[in-house]
């Protein structure tokens, strides 16, 4: 019951700061509404039971991507123009109800085969087993270092002063 | 009632749905990259309740979504960048102004 109640406030909560992250005018008002709906995503993950991801979702997104937009937008002082919106908004509208319609109506009348065993506790570990041990994805994670230290590169190229 | 992998499947899609809006209609390029930011984490949840409710012992959407959330940040510190680059150049963000390349 307890679970169900989390539920519904994370998910009342997160949907709001997901409209206020496009709806508000004020830049750095919608970046801070963005850390709010990255918060309430890593109390879902905790509801799911995936408290490694949790923890990661707050290191990750909540500590270094959050500061990394507010970043950008101190440095390019475009907030006093705030967000407008450009001429594309009814048809958006259309194409995101639509999306969103398809989505619900695939999602509700799909039977899922939902399994009963009741899901790993500290999931730690056997995420570590699952991504280094025997036939597991060694070979992604040697490349998603890779990927990063290309993005940090790539990012001081772009970003240095000429 | 229960919690179901519907509730989770249905919330990622108004989140997703929410950020697809923002990122089409937004001019500032910052407010475009929060919004895809916003649909990745849908993409997110939907990945960890499939992986909750469907195959709870083998962790495999976990696993996947710990590589979405590599390939954010990466796409994130990249994308930041590039608009810093372009703002230099061109003293806006505008994605409506940035059209040197368009025909």
């Amino acid at each position: 019951m307890g679970l169900v109640i989390t539920f519904w406030i994370l998910a009342v909560v997160g949907v709001l700061a997901a409209l206020g992250v496009v709806l508000l005018r004020n830049v750095f008002r919608a970046a801070l509404s963005l850390v709010l709906c990255f918060l309430t995503v890593a109390g879902l993950y905790v509801t799911l039971s995936a408290d490694f991801l949790a923890a990661a979702q707050i290191l990750i997104y909540v500590g270094a991507i959050s500061v990394l937009i507010i970043l950008a937008i101190m440095m390019t002082r475009e907030f006093q123009r705030g967000s407008p919106p450009n001429k594309l908004r009814i048809p958006a509208f259309i194409v995101a109800v639509l999306f969103l319609v398809v989505l619900v109506f695939s999602v509700t009348n799909t039977p899922w085969q939902i399994s009963s065993t009741p899901p790993l506790m500290p999931t730690t570990a056997a995420l570590a087993t699952r991504l280094l041990g025997e036939g597991g994805f060694m070979l992604p994670v040697g490349i998603a270092g890779v990927l990063l230290l290309s993005a940090i590169l790539g990012a001081v190229v772009l970003a240095r002063e000429k | 009632m229960s919690l179901g992998l519907e509730h989770y499947l249905i919330l990622s899609a108004i989140l997703f749905s929410i950020g697809l809006y923002g990122a089409l209609t937004r001019r500032n390029a910052v407010i475009i990259l929060m919004c895809i930011e916003l649909m990745l984490n849908a993409v997110n949840i939907t990945m960890v309740a499939f992986s909750r409710f469907i195959v709870p012992v083998m962790l495999t959407g976990q696993v996947f979504a710990i590589f979405v959330i590599i390939v954010a940040a990466a796409e994130v510190a990249v994308g930041l960048a590039i608009i810093l680059a372009i703002y230099r150049g061109l003293e806006t963000i505008d994605a409506t102004k940035i059209d040197l390349m368009k025909w």
